[in-house]
């Protein structure tokens, strides 16, 4: 009885023990009061907009804060079907590149436009990873309206960060690649062929047209993110390194052995220097520039066939290097434009740089050695200092208006607030789960808007109701007011956020656009006017110009079409009224459907392959008439006589 | 201040002049889709809105109900008001500048008269636009009209019709006010010349009234 009862406590006090070791779960983390903080109530706006990367899913999406509702899906690198970007005939040369029609891309970072270094509300750029591109959305239409590919770039992930001003945007090449005419080289030969290559894209301060003023040549590393210098750093710009090893294969071993890699110091004011003295090379390259017209409705795809190359190891002082521990990540400037954060994303430590210390450096040629001529700096004369026992695994740092950092760490899944001055950790908050940026409203600013931290997840497990294999990637929202951190949201979001900028709504929701006057529609195929729709045939092309109103399409009856004609259906949308798009699809089209903004004149092709009679309809709910918006075509055999018909009602006209 | 009334008398024809900077009257529709309402303006010789497209709207939504489409060029009042209103003007300025009470009377009267036919002439228009629906409307209902109130607010359908006047009308209020009181202060001070003729120094009081 006694080794009974003494088992029965054994027993208990081992289950006990085991229920104790497992850790916590997330749940009840949020503490009292959260809901009311991300509460907006129906009618009522948010406070910001936070403009989110949609990763692999190519686009760029519009989530309010502090509520986390999604308000669009800006189409930027991928097809679009649900609002024809990309296949209408007006949207198809945005997604041209010198490898011909790219149909998705991979964007990872937004920055929004600065003057004096704070935001301005006008543009919001935006990287293509995989085919290197950058774009730049109008944040008065939320529309992408140019997109300029980049030459001798491999995978343009150091992008797109810009200086203080929107003087420049840069695009840094995550995988060297070789460069120049020949490069049909053995992967072997990286450390002699292979280059990086950092553009400079030029952006007109009163129109927005991006141009690649320079080039710079740089060694063959990755490089990974960047951030322009602000206030007594501007003119100056970093840039993290890593495989500085310079590894071509097995990566994740063989470009983890050096104990420092480089956050690269780039003086661009030298390098415009040059640049002026005549120093640049022209060099052949291949990249298409493409532009949206809002007056015509209509891209433009130009190939451009040079570009100008500053070798950073030829031209001495454009460049210097800062030792970095272990793989940078981030490499992030704070408002004052005087402290570098590094994210060594596999060390122990976070150094913080200083600005004034590294001129001195510099002045007093205070180097530990070069590569490839290019001057180190020795890392403790421009260390302003280290953050000790940070967290694992940190990857990016942005910054209050009161002199606090905020960094993410993706492996010990946290986000750890310290003071950059004193280097002590002052709090630090769980996510859920393997955060990878975050996001301070204004935080790469000179001037951070501050209140939130947003988390971007990588992973989110059992956060959410499962959906299969496929899950959803996740945002949480923490308020910054207090001293310590405080969770107040989680929210799922569409494709995987990387980046993310927020910006306060009042900036922005003024001046967004509300309809395309219909006098100043330009497009050479609008029909301004139901008395200006009509057919027009050019041997097997068929334009019809439409219009659309509520209710009705005209024409809505078109007759003598003949199998093999391409039929261009040119729909301008006759409404003045704010939000009243109507859209367009026709039976069997291959591409999809297009949505036709108040004013705007949109063009879906259509190749019918058989003759019959094949309905076509609004498919943007549009009125209490709008099941009755739609028509029919009358296709016949190739060769028939069948006349060229159409009509709207008892008017009819035929040809 | 003896140049007090036909200061006035000016003033109220000047007044007139606002017909041509600003709309007199506007309707409203509100519904909530239509937050901010859709506001129509009508002006001495145009019809418009807060937007280009706002007559464009109203007619949008006046076709479902087969109200006829409002076309400004089919309504002669736009064309030839903006006449009568100019000769206002001269008349009002022209007695100013005889600076006789009858003349200020009978102006301040023909100008309430234009504007009691204006408003009638206002309440036929909507009565006819109200009224006079098309066979083929695709949203019938019986025995209802879709006029909008001549002024204050009204419910029609989903909507809320307000109809009140507009800066212009203001001014033509204005005028109307500043033509009365032309005429009513020189009968005031005629009254006072009379007194000051009484006690003998007629050649002020006549050069007064010349």
């Amino acid at each position: 009885m006694k080794k009974q009862i003494f088992h029965f406590v054994l027993t208990a006090v081992g289950a006990l023990f085991i229920a104790g070791c497992k850790p916590q779960g997330p749940a009840g983390v949020t503490t009292g009061g959260a809901a009311s903080k991300v509460y907006v109530a129906p009618g009522q706006y948010d406070e910001f907009y936070n403009f989110v990367s949609g990763g692999f899913n190519g686009q760029m999406a519009v989530y309010g804060l502090p509520s986390g509702r999604l308000f669009r899906n800006i189409p930027v690198f991928s097809v679009h079907p649900e609002n024809g970007y990309g296949y209408s005939e007006e949207t198809k040369p945005m997604l041209n590149t010198s490898h011909g029609f790219v149909p998705w891309d991979d964007l990872h970072h937004p920055a929004l436009s600065t003057t004096n270094g704070e935001h301005d509300g006008r543009w919001a750029f935006g990287n293509a990873n995989n085919t290197p591109r950058v774009a730049r959305i109008d944040l008065s239409t939320f529309r992408t309206v140019e997109i300029i590919e980049l030459p001798n770039s491999g995978g343009n992930h150091s992008s797109p960060f810009i200086t203080e001003n929107t003087e420049y945007v840069v695009a840094g090449t995550r995988f060297s690649v070789p460069v120049g005419d020949n490069r049909d080289v053995p992967i072997s030969s990286y450390k002699e062929n292979f280059k990086g290559t950092i553009s400079f894209i030029k952006v007109d301060p009163q129109t927005g047209r991006m141009s690649i003023a320079f080039q710079l040549r740089t060694p063959g590393f990755n490089y990974d993110l960047s951030r322009a210098g602000k206030g007594p750093s501007h003119g100056w710009f970093f840039f993290s390194c890593y495989n500085t090893e310079q590894a071509y294969t097995l990566l994740e071993v063989n470009a983890s052995r050096n104990d420092k890699d480089f956050i690269m110091a780039v003086n661009w004011k030298k390098a415009e220097e040059y640049l002026a003295a005549g120093k640049g090379k022209t060099e052949k390259a291949r990249y298409a520039h493409n532009i949206y017209d809002e007056k015509t409705h209509m891209a433009t795809s130009t190939i451009l066939e040079d570009v100008t190359v500053l070798d950073v190891t030829e031209l001495s002082g454009i460049v210097y290097f800062l030792p970095c521990p272990k793989s940078p990540h981030g490499c992030d400037v704070d408002p004052t434009g005087e402290y570098i954060v590094g994210s060594g994303k596999l060390a122990a430590v976070m150094p913080v740089f200083s600005f004034s210390k590294m001129q001195q450096a510099i002045a007093n040629k205070d180097f530990e050695g070069d590569f490839q001529g290019i001057p180190i700096i020795k890392y403790e004369s421009a260390l302003h200092g280290e953050v000790q026992k940070p967290g694992l695994g940190p990857l990016h740092t942005e910054f209050d208006a009161n002199g606090n950092a905020y960094t993410s760490f993706f492996v010990s899944s946290e986000i750890v607030k310290w003071n950059v001055k004193t280097l002590q950790v002052l709090d630090r908050v769980p996510t859920y789960y393997s955060i990878g940026h975050l996001c301070v409203p204004g935080g790469p600013t000179k001037k951070p808007h501050g209140k939130y931290v947003i988390a971007y997840n990588k992973i989110t497990k059992d956060r959410y109701l499962p959906t299969g294999p496929e899950l959803c990637q996740s945002a949480q929202l923490y308020s910054i007011e207090g001293d310590k951190m405080q969770l107040l949201l989680d929210f799922p979001t569409i494709g995987e956020p990387h980046y993310a900028e927020a910006i306060p709504a009042s900036m922005l929701k003024d001046k967004s656009v509300k309809i395309y006057p219909i006098e100043e529609n330009q497009h050479p195929y609008a029909a301004k006017g139901e008395k200006m729709a009509r057919v027009e045939r050019k041997g097997n092309d068929v334009h019809v110009y439409m219009t659309a109103i509520r209710s009705h399409l005209t024409p809505d009856n078109i007759e003598g079409i003949r199998v093999g004609d391409n039929v261009y259906f040119h729909v301008t949308n006759l409404e003045q009224d704010w939000d009243v798009p109507h859209g367009f699809a026709v039976k069997g089209a291959t591409n999809a459907e297009i949505l036709i903004m108040p004013g705007e004149t949109q063009t879906l092709l259509w190749k019918p392959l058989k003759p019959g009679i094949y309905p076509f309809y609004c498919t943007d709910f549009c009125s209490a008439l709008h099941q009755e918006m739609q028509g029919y075509v009358r296709v016949s055999p190739a060769g028939s006589n069948v006349p060229l018909k159409w009509s709207l009602g008892d008017e009819q006209v035929v040809q | 201040m003896k140049s007090l009334p036909r200061i006035l008398m000016a003033l109220a024809a000047l007044c007139l002049l606002a017909l041509f900077v600003f709309p007199m009257w506007k309707i409203v529709l509100y519904a909530p889709q239509y937050p901010d309402g859709v506001e129509m303006h009508i002006w001495i010789n145009k019809i418009g809105g807060t937007s280009p497209g706002t007559l464009q709207n109203v007619n949008i939504l006046n076709h479902y109900v087969g109200m006829k489409m409002i076309e400004p060029d089919s309504i002669p009042e736009l064309q030839y008001f903006q006449y009568v209103i100019m000769a206002m003007i001269a008349l009002g300025l022209a007695a100013a500048w005889m600076n006789r009470s009858w003349g200020f009377l009978s102006w301040t009267i023909l100008l309430l008269v234009l504007c009691v036919l204006g408003i009638y002439d206002f309440y036929l228009w909507e009565y006819d636009y109200g009224h006079n629906l098309s066979d083929t409307a695709p949203i019938k209902i019986p025995g209802a009209s879709f006029q909008p109130p001549l002024i204050g607010r009204k419910d029609i359908l989903n909507f809320v019709a307000v109809s009140l006047p507009h800066i212009a009308g203001y001014f033509v209020g204005l005028s109307l006010l500043l033509g009365a009181g032309a005429w009513w202060f020189t009968r005031k001070s005629s009254k006072h010349e009379k007194v000051v003729i009484r006690s003998g120094n007629g050649l002020a009081a006549r050069s007064m009234l010349a």
